[in-house]
């Protein structure tokens, strides 16, 4: 075939340090808000959940923690899940009353910038605004990274088969 | 928008709720140059009616010799295509059609770093408009899979040739899709999965 030729690239990135596993689905559906212990501050260790509380599988270091002390941003990706906590106060802005209407199931952040018709960096400053408020909680997602999870990409696998 | 009328603000359909047991999000990113079929295929295999999310990119205007300095900056909007697909209670899929331009994709944070891989969508009347993508995957070792999309006048060619045009190594694999069919963009995302779960395997995926 005659046309363009392409010439493969080199990766130019180290890769992204590793990561604790998938963990596996929690023990029992939790009701209502499920992240009320992740979100404590109480220990001021909020984003533990590795191997050092000997539960390699514990769900928490799902949620992403934001609104600490010192401060921190939430990092919101794309598809972080936020499900609301509570309903909207009478102080809430109209748009962050839409957010927690919206999110009375999780919802991913792609989803409310879609439905709110708001770019997706509104979107996140407004979201920040909310986790810090503790009306939100977020489920960060889980990314590729250099330790691979086959149990994960075979729960996919099985997943795209049912559709 | 007018955020108060709450009774027709948009949502999603009560069939589309996710569970409350959620727990996490992946997502896979659909690539290639203009016109491939990327908003095709993602709203052929999403189970909810396809979205789009957009960002406002404000630029100076580049090569452009003038005294007027931020007078000249231009906002270009930029939107993206997604779709979503339910895997588990705990567990659910979102798919991207993403503008092949790298200068957009720095305005979604994590896009390609985070997913667990990309389709490369190609039209084999113009191959070359998907060449830069790839290239920017590579560079990025963001592991992909190439997907011919079968335009009725687009050529057909023997896919070692194919593979040795896109210069992809044997291990990577390439399939043809007609991405308006679900049954066919399924397949796809099929075998990037499997291909992603062959890298597992081998200890190759960085
Ligand atoms: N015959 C045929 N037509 C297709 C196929 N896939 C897409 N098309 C058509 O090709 C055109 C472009 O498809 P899109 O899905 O909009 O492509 P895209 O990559 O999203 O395009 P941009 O977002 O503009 O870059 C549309 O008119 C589709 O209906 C295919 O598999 N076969
Ligand atoms: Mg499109």
């Amino acid at each position: 075939m005659t046309g363009p030729r392409r010439r493969r690239r080199q990766p130019q990135h180290q890769p992204p340090p590793p990561e604790p596993p998938f963990p596996p689905p929690p023990a029992e559906p939790t009701e209502g808000p499920p992240a009320a212990g992740a979100l404590a501050s109480g220990d001021g260790t909020p984003g533990e959940g590795g191997p050092a509380d000997g539960r390699p599988g514990n769900p928490e270091r799902l949620y992403t923690i934001a609104g600490a002390a010192d401060g921190a941003r939430a990092e919101l990706d794309l598809v972080t899940l936020i499900v609301a906590r509570s309903a909207a106060p009478p102080s809430a802005s109209p748009e962050g009353a839409a957010v927690l209407r919206l999110c009375g199931a999780p919802l991913s952040v792609a989803e409310l910038s879609a439905y709110l018709s708001l770019p997706f960096s509104a979107m996140t400053v407004l979201i920040t605004e909310l986790i810090t408020a503790e009306l939100v909680q977020a489920r960060a997602p889980i990314v590729r990274r250099a330790l691979p999870d086959r149990s994960l990409l075979e729960a996919v696998m099985h997943g795209l088969q049912r559709l | 928008m007018d955020f108060n009328g709450s009774d027709t603000l948009p949502g999603p359909r009560t069939e589309d709720h996710l569970p409350h047991t959620a727990q996490a999000a992946v997502k896979i990113v659909i690539v290639g140059g203009f016109g491939v079929g990327k908003t095709t295929m993602v709203g052929s295999v999403s189970e909810i009616r396809p979205l789009t999310t957009e960002e406002t990119m404000t630029q100076a205007g580049v090569g452009v010799d003038d005294d007027y300095g931020s007078e000249t900056k231009t906002a270009t909007t930029v939107a993206m295509d997604f779709g979503r697909i339910g895997i588990t209670d705990q567990l659910v899929l979102y798919l991207f059609g993403t503008p092949g331009q790298e200068r957009f994709w720095f305005l979604w944070n994590g896009l390609f770093e985070g997913a667990l891989g990309a389709v490369v969508l190609v039209d084999t009347r113009r191959l070359e408009v998907s060449f830069d993508v790839m290239g920017r995957l590579e560079e990025r070792g963001v592991p992909f899979i190439v997907a011919v999309n079968s335009f009725p006048d687009g050529p057909r060619y023997p896919l070692d040739d194919l593979r040795t045009a896109l210069d992809l190594t044997a291990d990577i694999p390439i399939v043809e899709c007609d991405v308006r069919r679900r049954a066919s963009s399924k397949e796809v995302l099929m075998t990037l999965m499997g291909f992603l779960h062959s890298l597992a395997v081998s200890g190759a995926l960085t």
